[in-house]
């Protein structure tokens, strides 16, 4: 089995001086492909800067950080703009554009992707939120769904241009339990299907059985479990 | 990466978030028909100003033309000499010289008595100086004493002249002198005068006591033809004295152009009227497209987390501008047409809305707008995934 996340040695810290804290202390993991990782631990823990360092939203210089056979650190912006769209990142609002429907919303991850017809666009992106659920909302903006209704867009949104990664930051801190688990189960049954590898952050114990692996964060270090 | 979806979707992005807040969309819309409509007016004068103030001297009939040097414009002239006109018929490529007088005199209103300046054009009426069709048919009548022709284009103060002639009332005054109005003809109004009659010279000694045939104001040269026109002026510089200008027509209208363009301050107002207009439009964009990108910071991060790169973001901005230019434009327009209407039959000076006209509005709106698009995409940088999230 490939690994699709290989991180050795990172180190992070914000600002500098004497005002340097240090984030990331020597965080060394390894997560294979089609692997489903979830990163758990309390607030300030680091677990949402360490997400960010592998989307490629956020440049670390001490380490190594490969993902899908990129490596990360020092890097300069096209790598990480390459890596990115290969990662479907699902955020803990779900950060729709207001102004698109749905299906717009999930076809701006295809419109990247200029193989397509925008024909094979709609149609993928409809097959897409059919999958979540949603078939019957293509045309809603997101002020006229559910906030269970938005992450699961969100969702279709990450996985809809297949991604081989997808990078979740707490998806269901803004759902209650019914809505939250209904969420996660949906990415695992499609990230299944597809061999997609998830590493999920949350602290939310009630999703902790999707995982093939929980890594706990504390203080910037991974504690083994 | 073809170019069309390279401009496509991020335009239409750009013209879905537009659409989608409509009372923003309509706030910039009328920032932008504002500067539009104030750009067009002040162009509109300035343009019609300039058609205005030479509309005299288009009509005039002649190859060169003689003009004090002190002179700043046809409409106050320094007298020369008429025997300084005369020394050109000493050239052999010249074989007419008729001379222009100019006065300003009250022109009593037949109907109100009211008494308001209008320019007094003299000249021989055999001399043909006036390619103006009224002028020009009334030779013969021109030449009996106290007759004079009334500028129809004149301004309505004067009075509704046309149909006091038809009714047979046909006499008034003009510098307390009694004069006969024996027809129209159509020159034009300009800003320095409110109307204009036509007479002989002979009249013109008579309505102007003061004057005299020997101090003209212009002096209209005609050629033989087939000679150089610019060799022949060449030759009349040196012969004629130095403080003559001899202008061909084309220099005439020039120097008519600039003195309203630099010597009055009525260029620079109109001018300036237009910048002020374009950087009000500036700054109403800018803030629009800058509050835009502030408020969807969010959204365009969470794009650039998705892989989106920046040029994208920059394209969203000036696709943004440019819907607002052509928003703003196309009503703007319109409304400008209505008040060009309105102004003609307010001023009674012309206001055509040129192509070129249209094209150089539009021109200034499309940069007004990449201007305002240009300095709000600094503010791209906000939107920073590693920050957002």
């Amino acid at each position: 089995m490939s690994i699709a996340i290989e991180v050795d040695r990172l180190n992070f810290s914000f600002g500098r001086g004497v005002l340097t804290q240090s984030v990331l202390k020597n965080v060394t993991i390894s997560i294979h492909q089609g692997e489903i990782v979830l990163i758990t631990g309390p607030s300030g823990s680091g677990k949402t800067t360490f997400l960010t360092i592998i989307g490629g939203l956020r440049q670390a210089f001490y380490g190594s950080v490969i993902v899908l056979d990129q490596q990360l650190i020092n890097s300069n912006e096209q790598t990480k703009i390459k890596v990115r769209q290969q990662i479907g990142y699902i955020f803990q609002q779900h950060n729709l554009l207001k102004s698109l429907t749905a299906l717009q919303n999930v076809s701006m991850t295809l419109e990247m992707h200029n193989a397509m017809t925008e024909r094979q666009r709609l149609d993928r992106a409809t097959e897409m939120l059919e999958a979540v659920g949603l078939g019957n909302r293509l045309d809603y903006k997101p002020e006229q769904l559910s906030s269970g209704q938005r992450q699961r867009v969100s969702i279709a949104r990450a996985l809809v241009g297949q991604p081989k990664i997808v990078l979740a930051d707490e998806p269901t801190a803004s759902l209650d339990k019914q809505s939250g688990y209904e969420a996660v189960s949906i990415l695992k049954r499609l990230a299944k299907e597809s061999q997609t590898t998830i590493l999920l952050v949350t602290h939310d114990y009630r999703i902790l059985d999707i995982a093939d692996r929980v890594v706990e964060l504390e203080d910037g270090i991974i504690k083994n479990s | 990466m073809n170019w069309i979806a390279w401009f496509y979707f991020p335009a239409r992005l750009a013209w879905r978030q537009l659409v989608f807040d409509r009372t923003k969309l309509i706030a910039a819309t009328s920032g932008v028909l504002f500067a539009c409509v104030l750009v067009f007016m002040q162009l509109g004068f300035k343009d019609s100003l300039y058609a205005s103030a030479a509309s005299a001297p288009v009509k005039l009939s002649g190859d060169l033309f003689l003009m004090h040097k002190q002179s700043e414009a046809l409409w106050r002239p320094v007298k020369f000499k008429r025997s300084e006109l005369m020394r050109a018929l000493g050239n052999p490529a010249v074989t007419d010289v008729y001379p222009l007088y100019l006065g300003l005199a009250p022109f009593k209103n037949i109907e109100t008595q009211v008494k308001r300046t209008l320019m007094v054009y003299g000249f021989d009426p055999d001399s043909q100086i006036f390619n103006v069709e009224g002028i020009k048919n009334k030779r013969i009548e021109l030449q009996l004493k106290d007759t004079v022709l009334f500028d129809e284009y004149s301004r309505p103060e004067f009075g509704p002249i046309r149909q006091l002639l038809d009714a047979g009332r046909n006499k008034t005054e003009i510098n307390d002198y009694k004069i006969t109005l024996i027809g129209t003809f159509r020159l034009g109004v300009s800003f320095a005068a409110d109307g204009n009659v036509a007479t002989s010279d002979l009249n013109f000694m008579r309505i102007f006591p003061n004057r005299n045939h020997s101090d003209i104001d212009l002096g209209v040269i005609k050629l033989r033809p087939g000679v150089s026109v610019t060799q022949t002026q060449f030759e009349l510089r040196n012969q004629l004295n130095e403080f003559i200008n001899i202008f061909t027509y084309e220099e005439l209208l020039q120097h008519e152009m600039d003195y309203w363009a630099n010597m009055a301050p009525i260029g620079f107002i109109f001018g300036f009227g237009t910048i002020m207009g374009l950087v009000v439009g500036l700054v109403i964009v800018y803030q629009i497209l800058f509050t835009d990108i502030a408020n969807l910071r969010n959204e365009f991060a969470t794009l650039k987390a998705m892989g989106y790169e920046h040029g994208y973001f920059i394209r969203v901005v000036f696709a943004s501008a440019f819907f607002l230019a052509v928003f703003g434009f196309i009503p703007g327009y319109a409304l400008s047409i209505g008040l060009y209407q309105l102004a003609e039959s307010q001023i009674f000076m012309p206001m055509p809305m040129t192509f070129s006209k249209v094209v150089t509005v539009f021109m200034f709106i499309l940069s007004m707008c990449a201007l305002a698009g240009f300095l709000a995409i600094r503010k791209l940088r906000v939107a920073n995934p590693a920050d957002m999230f």
